[in-house]
């Protein structure tokens, strides 16, 4: 046989999506793949989408399981609109996400699950191999399961512990286009199944035998090349949203001297952040998995009264529970942090998928008046230092912040810079000396607004406070009108002051021009990557991308009154920009709108610039 | 696991009084409300532990019992309505230091907050809680709660009552409770004993005060508590000591077959020697659930400390696990951390 060599294709980035049943090992495959693109030097960032079933019926729609890696020389902001590469492991994974492979795509299908049974089960009638309508991509038929038992055979393992290795054997042919070697895995694989040689050699062997399948049978008409990235040099890692945002918190928590107490009930997609707190005893967290979304929050706020960074973390139907016992702390003037990893909405809604329809709660969802701080994070690794900040603002304003990530965030994983504790902003809660003669529960910095935190066991401090209205200054409860009225302006006025102590709003372009497109918290890396595009165009358009909420940065308005128009992009139905008219009245704002659970696309994004450039 | 820490609270240097746990506050209940004589009993108690008082926190939740932490010069919480548990849970568990005394009543815990009830009950948490139950809703003014007897008229109930009212003691040992006990507020030393009993207690100590609204359920325990008849429809428990009651010290309770039965001593061959005798530090719960279950007018009604089983506490369980991950663990900073794991350098 005379071996061809492939045709090597250069790549600024690409798009790998790898799918198959939920018991297929799709997650893993996607973390070791990106793990190596890691390793090679290339940024990335990558999405698991997974049913809310733990394992749906074999075979089905329902049941698919996917793991989707962008990878690129360039900085990588999103995880890719449509895949280059689709590595599909039967057939109704093949059958939901076909539609998002570009045309022309490299699809890896394992042919030998290609039976009838399962292709009908798909909702195929004819074997979708066989019938020419994937001609229009590069279809790769590979025998994925046979070739796994294959190499297998002299391994005595019986056919159910051989074919839980198939995943490997794709992954294997994975490496080959794109020219990467075994270390990281390999090194996995000596970690996780240490003392089970039988499974390390099992997983070598298939990834192997994978590799060379796809070297051997020339599969593959061409491979990839993705050059090293040119990242800022530094010590990485890769990370996901929900672990960045516990880090955060630890981070805060050193930095402070405030031991760090989570309050929290499990619900997705925001539980990682519970589990990850949970394993970090050894750097003092108190992790009280509580009875419910109540408990929770109401355990931090004892905590938080006793001197604890205080926390408790759910998504949209939690933080409606918790909405009562937020106001406690606003009342109480009591640092916490609410994280809110949103889901699809309302009710039950989405479990599994992202969406920005939480933002009215967070700003507005209570009794009363009752202003709360709001800050939202951007990227998964950004998660780190927005988690850093809430909890320095909640302890250095005496407020309760509400940190919104999204299940996209979340769950979503990304190089992470690692920072030096010591290199992050100072933290300074305004603690209560022993004995100070000055004391007043309600007593205020006049700069900040905010009280000192009196810690029991203090001498010297003891005081009571409650849900009730309390006298200024002196804390008693108080029915008062005018101290009511008093203290409803100074609680409002504490939350404003913050906009003092936050970075000003940045513009990505030019100040002024013909659009500013206006995001917030998940969607950056899309509308960039849009607005970007458009830029080098050469059209005047700019992007401002807020991570505060409540407030707004100080130069909110300059920023926004620089242009001829302004379209605000969100995944609800308009909730932001209703905010920016509610606070900045007076500009003529076009919204975009999505609430698919999806995240946008950023040729979606271009088209929609596209368009509202062209309008006059 | 189960060895014991030594987190004592930090002890007063000088001897307190009452006088040093007063507040300036004006105390807001009707005159007649039992939460007078649970008040009064509580800043005798206070004194008594010893502790610095800086190191005494109480938190309430909503209701007329509620008010409880204003009344009282300690650090405080005014919960929110049902939550106190939860709060008290958080308190204790960020600061293990602090003797945590808890505020609550009938609606507040048994309805509302029925969950965190439970919870903190089964997780062993070294809180006091201290239950004004005078069967009815007071600052809503006049509802039934969830230990309203079946029957009952009240604003809610026109026609009476169609609900099972719940035996807090029951639901208590049902919740596996260490710690139960009984008092009527008419009987303030009592009270102090208890309470005493309960502060000494690790784990949570559940206080129900059996207390009169003399607004809205005005004499609902006098059947139990009137002084013509009190002495032979309750039965004070004492640990080693026989059960006996009765205005005549005449009567007492035995164990016949798996049931409780009231005797007269000196009728049908019955003595001293056959009576029960009081052991509230059992493990095994049965007895202790049967006491706590007799009621008028089979049974006088036990006060008292029913329940005291020693179990690990939850707090000690948490502080032990931290030393435990902080001597062995290899992240000792969160820069351990972050570098921990798969890392690379980009140069």
């Amino acid at each position: 046989m005379v071996k061809m060599k492939s045709n090597v294709i250069q790549r600024e980035e690409v798009v790998v999506k790898f799918v198959g049943d939920s018991g297929d090992g799709m997650q893993l495959t996607g973390t070791l793949f990106s793990d190596t693109a890691a390793l090679a030097g290339l940024d990335l960032a990558t999405f698991p989408d997974y049913p809310a079933e733990i394992r749906a019926p074999h075979n089905t729609v329902a049941g698919v399981s996917g793991y989707q890696v962008h990878i690129g020389a360039k900085k990588i902001e999103t995880t890719g609109d449509l895949c280059d590469v689709l590595v599909a492991m039967n057939p109704a994974s093949l059958k939901s996400n076909l539609k998002w492979a570009k045309p022309g795509a490299t699809l890896i299908v394992d042919m030998d699950t290609f039976e009838e049974a399962a292709y009908k089960k798909a909702g195929y009638s004819v074997n979708p191999l066989e019938d020419g309508s994937l001609d229009g991509y590069n279809l790769v038929k590979a025998p994925i399961t046979s070739f796994t038992r294959g190499s297998l055979k002299d391994k005595g393992l019986d056919q159910k512990t051989a074919d839980k290795s198939k995943n490997m054997f794709a992954l294997g042919i994975m490496y080959h286009l794109f020219g990467w070697g075994f270390e990281a895995t390999f090194d996995f694989f000596n970690k996780k199944f240490k003392n089970k040689p039988q499974v390390i050699d099992a997983n070598r062997t298939v990834l192997e035998a994978g590799y060379s399948y796809a070297e051997a049978v020339e599969a593959l008409s061409s491979v990839y090349q993705v050059n090293k990235a040119s990242i800022q040099p530094g010590r990485y890692r890769n990370i996901t949203g929900n672990t960045a945002t516990a880090w955060g918190f630890l981070a805060a928590s050193e930095r402070s001297g405030r031991p760090i107490f989570l309050g929290s009930y499990p619900i997705t997609p925001a539980t990682d952040i519970l589990i990850e707190l949970a394993k970090h005893k050894s750097l003092g967290a108190k992790v009280f998995q509580a009875e419910d979304e109540i408990a929770g929050i109401c355990s931090a706020i004892g905590a938080s009264y006793t001197g604890s960074l205080a926390l408790t973390t759910t998504s949209g139907p939690g933080l409606s529970l918790k909405s009562e016992a937020i106001g406690l702390a606003v009342m109480t003037e009591l640092p916490l942090v609410i994280v809110d990893v949103q889901r699809g909405g309302p009710s039950t809604g989405l479990p599994t998928k992202s969406e920005q329809s939480d933002l009215y709660q967070a700003l507005f969802g209570r009794n009363g008046e009752c202003p709360a701080v709001v800050i939202a994070a951007s990227t998964s690794a950004n998660s780190f230092y927005y988690a850093y900040m809430s909890a320095k603002i909640a302890m250095e304003h005496m407020t309760p912040v509400i940190l919104l990530t999204d299940g996209y965030l979340g769950n979503g994983s990304q190089l992470f810079r690692i920072p030096k504790v010591a290199d992050l902003p100072s933290i300074n809660p305004p603690i209560a000396e022993a004995n100070d003669p000055d004391y007043l529960p309600y007593r205020r910095n006049p700069e900040t607004l905010a009280r000192k935190w009196a810690l029991p066991g203090t001498e010297g401090l003891r005081h009571r406070i409650g849900g009730l209205e309390k006298e200024d200054g002196r804390g008693n409860v108080s029915t008062d009108p005018m101290n009511h009225q008093k203290m409803v302006d100074l609680r409002d006025a504490k939350v404003q002051k913050v906009a003092d102590y936050i970075p000003e709003q940045e513009i990505n372009g030019e100040k002024e021009g013909d659009l500013l497109v206006v995001s917030w918290g998940g969607t950056l890396g899309a509308v960039q990557e849009a607005v970007e595009e458009m830029q080098s165009q050469g059209k005047k358009v700019s992007h401002a991308h807020f991570n505060y909420i409540m407030p707004l940065p100080k130069n909110t308005k300059e920023v926004l009154s620089g242009f001829k128009k302004i379209l605000v992009c969100e995944l609800n139905s308009g909730q932001f920009v209703n905010y920016l008219k509610m606070t900045h009245y007076g500009h003529d704002y076009m919204q975009y709108n999505k609430v698919q659970g999806l995240p946008f696309t950023v040729n979606e994004l271009t088209q929609v610039l596209t368009q509202i450039l062209e309008e006059k | 696991m189960t060895t014991k820490l030594n987190m004592t609270i930090e002890r007063s240097s000088v001897e307190l009084t009452k006088d040093d746990f007063v507040s300036d506050q004006m105390v807001k209940w009707c005159p007649g409300c039992g939460s007078h004589a649970i008040l009064s009993s509580v800043a005798n108690v206070f004194p008594k532990l010893g502790y610095r008082k800086e190191n005494i926190m109480m938190v309430s939740g909503i209701g007329c019992s509620s008010r409880f932490p204003y009344y009282l010069n300690t650090y405080g919480i005014h919960g929110i309505h049902g939550r106190a548990a939860a709060i008290s849970s958080g308190v204790k568990i960020a600061n293990p230091h602090l003797s945590v005394w808890m505020a609550t009543g009938d609606g507040d815990s048994l309805a509302i907050g029925g969950n965190h009830f439970i919870h903190i009950i089964r997780r062993n948490i070294d809180i006091n809680i201290v239950l004004f139950n005078n069967q009815i809703y007071g600052l809503t003014k006049g509802q039934y709660s969830p230990t309203t007897p079946m029957g009952s008229v009240t604003k809610t109930s026109p026609q009476g009552t169609i609900e099972h009212p719940f035996n807090p003691g029951e639901l208590v040992l049902g919740a596996q409770g260490t710690f139960f006990a009984r008092v009527p507020d008419s009987n303030p030393r009592l009270m102090t004993e208890v309470m005493f009993e309960a502060a000494k207690h690790d784990g949570t100590s559940i206080i129900e005060v059996l207390e009169n609204c003399v607004i809205f359920a005005d004499k609902t325990h006098d059947m139990i508590t009137n002084k013509e008849f009190r002495d032979d429809r309750q039965i004070v428990l004492r640990n080693g000591e026989p059960m006996i009651f009765g205005k005549n010290k005449d009567k007492g309770i035995r164990l016949n077959g798996t049931r409780l039965e009231v005797v007269t001593l000196g009728e049908n061959g019955f003595s001293e020697d056959d009576l029960l005798v009081h052991d509230m530090y059992q493990q095994d719960p049965g007895i202790h659930l049967m006491l706590a279950k007799m009621s008028f007018p089979h049974f006088p009604v036990a006060m008292g400390v029913i329940r005291a089983a020693m179990y690990p506490t939850y707090d000690d369980m948490v502080e032990e696990q931290i030393t435990f991950a902080k001597q062995n663990s290899k992240i000792k900073s969160v820069d351990d951390l972050l570098n921990s794991g798969d890392t690379w350098e980009i140069k």
